[in-house]
């Protein structure tokens, strides 16, 4: 008798759990299906124009990884009315980060992430390297450095990067 | 219906002393539109015109892509307006004001009104002429909303509000369009409220249509320049709108394409209101 009503019990309890793990399964399918994982804050005083601003910080998002591959995105009209700005300088800035492979639309559905692992992404990466390396060289040879000390200098930040 | 939730083809008004000259815009469904212009340029003649408050001497308006003197009373079915002051009975209250109006409308939703009613607070027991500004501005766009408007016009809503109830209202603006479906045209003169939400600009100077087009194109258009006495050459001062030239410099917008070549010069973005400030300064010049 005892043993049949653990045998229940740990039935119970083996539900019970199963039946938690799939609620916090389906509230993390929720949130990511309601797309506010997105952060955005535009800043009245920058250079930047609008539409430049969410471009930039939706890029960033997406190359860190705050943002992952078909994480779908606000509507542009739910952007547009949280931001306070036009539909108008939301679909230029969807529509542009399309352009450039950062997003992708669905007929219907909205706006996704695209896979951070595609080649567009990547390129774009590997072209901010550059851009960075290039800052650095330029300010090494100000400072009158020598190739093989901007080397081993890359080589020891690399090194303390890595150990990080 | 068509995608057009507005349009206006080359309206003429002609009254003693002012012209409304061939006004032509279009509104899409779903966007919000702000008409700009310094006072008298014509804004408020235009909506009045659109909701056949005026006969127009030439031209065309369509509503929802329908003639708006021939299918008036099944357009004004679908239209909210909010006017820059209350157009309700001064003696009555908000009960009375549902009651009198709610007759008007095949479609009106008591439940949206009740609903709106307490969203923006507006006092029951009080008359509408003891309401503030604001209240009353709250209390027409309840009616607009409560017989589910598809179209929104607005003249002067913002005018006499504190920055607190413009805020909200633009808030309240976005909400209104989100789905997609509907529409909003707003006059105003206080153009940082529309700065950031109005998808489309009509800027009307002196009677005469200056610009329609998308809020960024406009911006894009023109730039502030400023500079030194000596940099004003003479070609500068021929192409700047609006210039201002004091002991110690120059100020004045110009076209966004030539302001590269004035590499001496200061080029600074140009608001909405230094394009409005500028353009009509230039109209005064040429008097």
């Amino acid at each position: 008798m005892k043993a049949k009503l653990r045998a229940y019990s740990s039935i119970f309890v083996f539900y019970l759990t199963n039946l938690i793990f799939l609620n916090i399964l389906y509230m993390r399918i929720k949130v990511q299906l309601r797309g506010d994982n997105l952060n955005i804050v535009i800043s009245n005083n920058s250079n930047l124009p609008i539409y430049e601003q969410i471009k930039e910080q939706v890029k960033t998002q997406i190359l860190s990884g705050e943002l992952v591959e078909d994480e779908i995105l606000p509507s542009l009209r739910q952007l547009a009315r949280d931001l306070k700005i036009s539909v108008l300088t939301t679909t230029r800035a969807y529509n542009e980060l399309e352009q450039e492979g950062f997003i992708t639309s669905r007929q219907g559905k909205g706006f996704y992430v695209m896979s951070s692992g595609s080649d567009l992404i990547r390129e774009q990466l590997i072209r901010e390297v550059e851009n960075n390396l290039n800052g650095a060289i330029r300010a090494a040879q100000r400072a009158s450095m020598s190739n093989d000390e901007i080397i081993s200098l890359l080589r020891l930040l690399m090194e303390v990067e890595n150990d990080g | 219906m068509t995608d057009n939730y507005l349009e206006l083809r080359d309206v003429r008004k002609r009254f003693t002393g002012f012209v409304l000259n061939d006004i032509s815009f279009t509104l899409p469904k779903g966007y919000i539109m702000g008409l700009i212009g310094p006072n008298g340029a014509g804004k408020t003649t235009t909506i009045q015109l659109i909701l056949n408050m005026l006969e127009k001497d030439a031209g065309e308006i369509l509503v929802f892509g329908r003639n708006n003197v021939q299918n008036e009373s099944r357009i004004k079915q679908d239209v909210g307006v909010v006017f820059d002051s209350s157009i309700y009975v001064d003696s009555w209250t908000v009960k009375d004001t549902e009651k009198a109006i709610s007759i008007f409308y095949d479609d009106w939703q008591h439940d949206v009104f009740t609903d709106m009613v307490s969203r923006f607070d507006l006092p029951h027991g009080k008359k509408v002429s003891e309401f503030s500004r604001g209240m009353q501005m709250k209390l027409m766009l309840a009616c607009a909303f409560s017989h589910n408007a598809k179209l929104l016009i607005l003249d002067e809503p913002t005018s006499g509000l504190d920055p607190v109830t413009r805020d909200e209202l633009l808030e309240i603006l976005q909400d209104y369009i989100k789905d997609g479906e509907r529409s909003v045209l707003f006059s105003t003169h206080i153009t940082s409220d529309l700065e950031r939400v109005a998808d489309y600009i009509t800027f009307i100077n002196q009677g005469e249509l200056f610009f329609t087009g998308s809020m960024e194109e406009l911006l894009g258009k023109y730039r502030l320049i400023k500079g030194r006495p000596k940099d004003l050459t003479v070609t500068l001062e021929k192409s700047a709108i609006g210039l201002r030239k004091t002991d110690v410099g120059f100020e004045g917008l110009i076209g966004a394409k030539e302001a590269a070549q004035y590499k001496e010069c200061v080029i600074d973005t140009a608001t909405i209101d230094d394009i409005v400030i500028n353009v009509s300064k230039r109209g005064q010049r040429n008097d």
